[in-house]
């Protein structure tokens, strides 16, 4: 039989595949994304699934638009490829970046969303064209994230928890010191917010800014929010002082901080993430239609409704109860530290992607979450799962590149028989 | 499962403070047992014993679960060794006035109304010794919280500095009821030796609190 008389085939499991893999980033990533906000308390299980499925969906179908061909950011050799090999090539990245975040959500490993898919295109193309097809520099560059990502959110994040100490909760009257400092807070939060916004993306709303129209854009917006913060701390009651917890009226305004925080997050999450899932597609939808492989793949629309909408079911499914485990532990990560966490995350990605870094969301986070507790802001940190979370970023892209060599012969034999 | 939650593990202060809150309020039980110690009450005395045997067992399962909790591999805000060794003196606040008690009740020690004039008002002062350094304890998770911020530190300073002033008190008040002790001890007889180890052991409740604050203090100086 003819490969391209059965056109729909192909489209129909490249769809399947591309919601399958948005599916598991959600179920994957909303924990990661969104489990310190949980861990603190500032979020409940369902108020984290409702802010990550509308900025991750709104990051998404946004911004999530002119990311997608990062995927093949020239990692392979794409002249040298077939037709036929590049379809079920892409087939088996999906399906094994896919299976292996599953597998990683499995064991609470919060592993790389991209690393996972860079592995499984690296996999399939080693075995498609040869391993001399594969840009090796590139692979090694994005590979290499996993240090840069964590070690500059680590840093941010001591800083900035060492700010929130010296100006805030070191003082003797921190009530009153948030009072002061707070709305230079909410600026730094909506500054972030809106440079988050600006560079990710709106290009897909013909909404393209030079870097001072974005830096201006983002003080504006700044300043609106610390407006709307001073305001805020201005009205919210905040309750009597109890004498044994003399903290928590400071919390409490920590809590709005790392909700903030935690959609910019979202955000910058879901633009960045929904390309892994549907450039892949794109690729295919591209191969299938056009005679030229190489061309620049238009995402449309429908692509990044099928990415968003399986990140937002993903993480409405299984993400919920990945979810459900984290609430138990709500004091020992106060909104301080979840918002010192997530502000240096935001702040790493920004500013990663502004220098051209290739880095992880995941990684960021994690890497800050260790900041903090470097800073001594978090009692109890596990090395082991310190350990055993580097070993699996270590392991991420060998092992997809492995399920994907499965995946692209289980392919080929499936559509070529 | 997430990572954070894995990542995050259970912190032990929230549990330390809880252990020395029941320490404490077994060392409390002192004073009702003194009264019944006072009265010949042998049902009363033994309802106090039973009592401060609960506490000392509750004070017990806490210690163990706090234990079993700190694995060697955490990484961790607060030394994990100072954290066992507040522990250990916390436990013993429990375990003392549990010797107490035993001794009260095995021997049928009945408390001559000249002695508990002077063994009173030490296990008062023993009392608010030990519950100011259950004060102290009641400010580590605040001392977490600002990363032990200098305001916080010095806060905690003036705490133990209290608890040193009120420690020394009991040494004085120790002194007086052994010597009012041996005054009587042709009166007493044997029984002198059991009760100078009783009110040495009450005394020693109030080191107890103070030896929990100096080990705070010198983690907090560093």
């Amino acid at each position: 039989m003819d490969f391209f008389s059965a056109i729909p085939l192909p489209l129909w499991i490249a769809a399947l595949l591309a919601f399958y893999m948005a599916w598991a980033i959600g179920a994957n990533d909303v924990a990661n994304a969104m489990g310190t906000s949980v861990g603190s308390g500032a979020l409940t299980v369902g108020g984290a699934i409702i802010v990550a499925a509308i900025f991750e969906f709104a990051g998404a179908f946004l911004a999530g638009g002119h990311v997608t061909d990062t995927v093949r950011k020239g990692m392979l050799d794409m002249s040298m490829l077939g037709r036929e090999e590049l379809i079920y090539g892409m087939m088996a990245s999906l399906a094994s970046a896919g299976t292996l975040l599953i597998g990683a959500t499995r064991f609470g490993l919060p592993i790389s969303t991209t690393h996972a898919i860079v592995g499984a295109i690296v996999g399939f193309g080693a075995v498609a064209i040869g391993i001399d097809a594969v840009n090796w520099p590139k692979v090694l560059q994005i590979s290499l994230s996993w240090i840069t990502s964590p070690l500059l959110a680590g840093v941010i994040a001591f800083a900035i928890f060492h700010l929130i100490r010296s100006t805030i909760l070191n003082k003797s009257n921190p009530v009153h010191q948030i009072r002061k400092y707070g709305p230079a807070f909410f600026f730094f939060v909506f500054f972030i917010i809106g440079l988050v916004t600006l560079f990710k993306g709106l290009k897909h709303i013909n909404l393209d800014l030079d870097l001072m129209e974005a830096l201006a854009g983002s003080v504006a917006l700044g300043l609106i929010g610390s407006g709307i913060g001073a305001f805020f701390i201005r009205r919210v009651q905040i309750g009597e002082a109890d004498p044994d917890h003399r903290f928590d009226q400071v919390e409490r305004i920590f809590v709005v901080l790392q909700i903030l925080t935690a959609c910019a997050i979202a955000f910058a999450h879901g633009s960045n993430d929904v390309a892994n899932a549907i450039g892949p597609l794109a690729a295919i939808v591209n191969a299938v239609e056009n005679v030229d492989l190489t061309a620049k793949t238009p995402v449309a629309p429908w692509m990044l409704a099928i990415g968003g909408l399986g990140i937002v079911i993903g993480l409405a499914t299984w993400g919920y109860r990945v979810m459900e485990t984290v609430g138990k532990k709500i004091t020992e990560l106060t909104p301080s530290r979840g918002f010192a966490a997530q502000l240096a995350a935001a702040s790493t990605i920004v500013l990663a992607s502004r220098l051209g870094i290739p880095i992880s969301t995941t990684h960021t986070l994690v890497g800050a979450v260790l900041g903090v507790g470097l800073a001594r802001g978090i009692t109890a940190l596990d090395l082991r799962v310190v350990g055993n979370i580097l070993a699996s970023w270590i392991a991420t892209l060998p092992i997809a590149a492995a399920l994907s060599v499965f995946f692209y012969y289980f392919f080929k034999g499936l559509l070529t028989a | 499962m997430s990572w954070i939650d894995k990542l995050v593990r259970q912190s032990p202060i929230e549990p330390m403070q809880k252990h020395m809150h029941v320490a404490v309020l077994c060392a409390r039980e002192i004073l009702p047992l003194i009264d019944a110690m006072a009265a010949a009450d042998d049902d009363a005395i033994r309802e106090r014993r039973s009592e401060i045997d609960r506490l000392e067992h509750e004070a017990d399962a806490i210690k163990h679960e706090i234990r079993s909790h700190l694995p060697r591999r955490l990484m961790m805000a607060i030394d994990r060794r100072t954290i066992l060794e507040i522990l250990d003196y916390q436990d013993s606040i429990a375990d003392t006035t549990q010797d107490i008690a035993e001794l009260v009740d095995q021997r049928k020690m009945y408390l001559p109304k000249e002695l508990k004039a002077s063994i009173l008002p030490l296990a008062q002062r023993v009392i608010v010794a030990c519950e100011q350094g259950q004060r102290v304890i009641d400010e580590l998770d605040e001392l977490i919280e600002t990363g032990f911020g200098e305001s916080q530190v010095a806060r905690v300073d003036e705490m133990i500095l209290e608890l040193g002033r009120l420690e020394s008190e009991t040494d004085r008040l120790l002194d007086k009821a052994a010597r009012t002790l041996f005054s009587m001890e042709a009166e007493l007889g044997i029984a002198t030796i059991f009760w100078h180890q009783i009110i040495t052991w009450i005394a020693h409740l109030a080191d107890l609190s103070e030896r929990v604050g100096n080990r705070l203090r010198l983690l907090i100086a560093t």
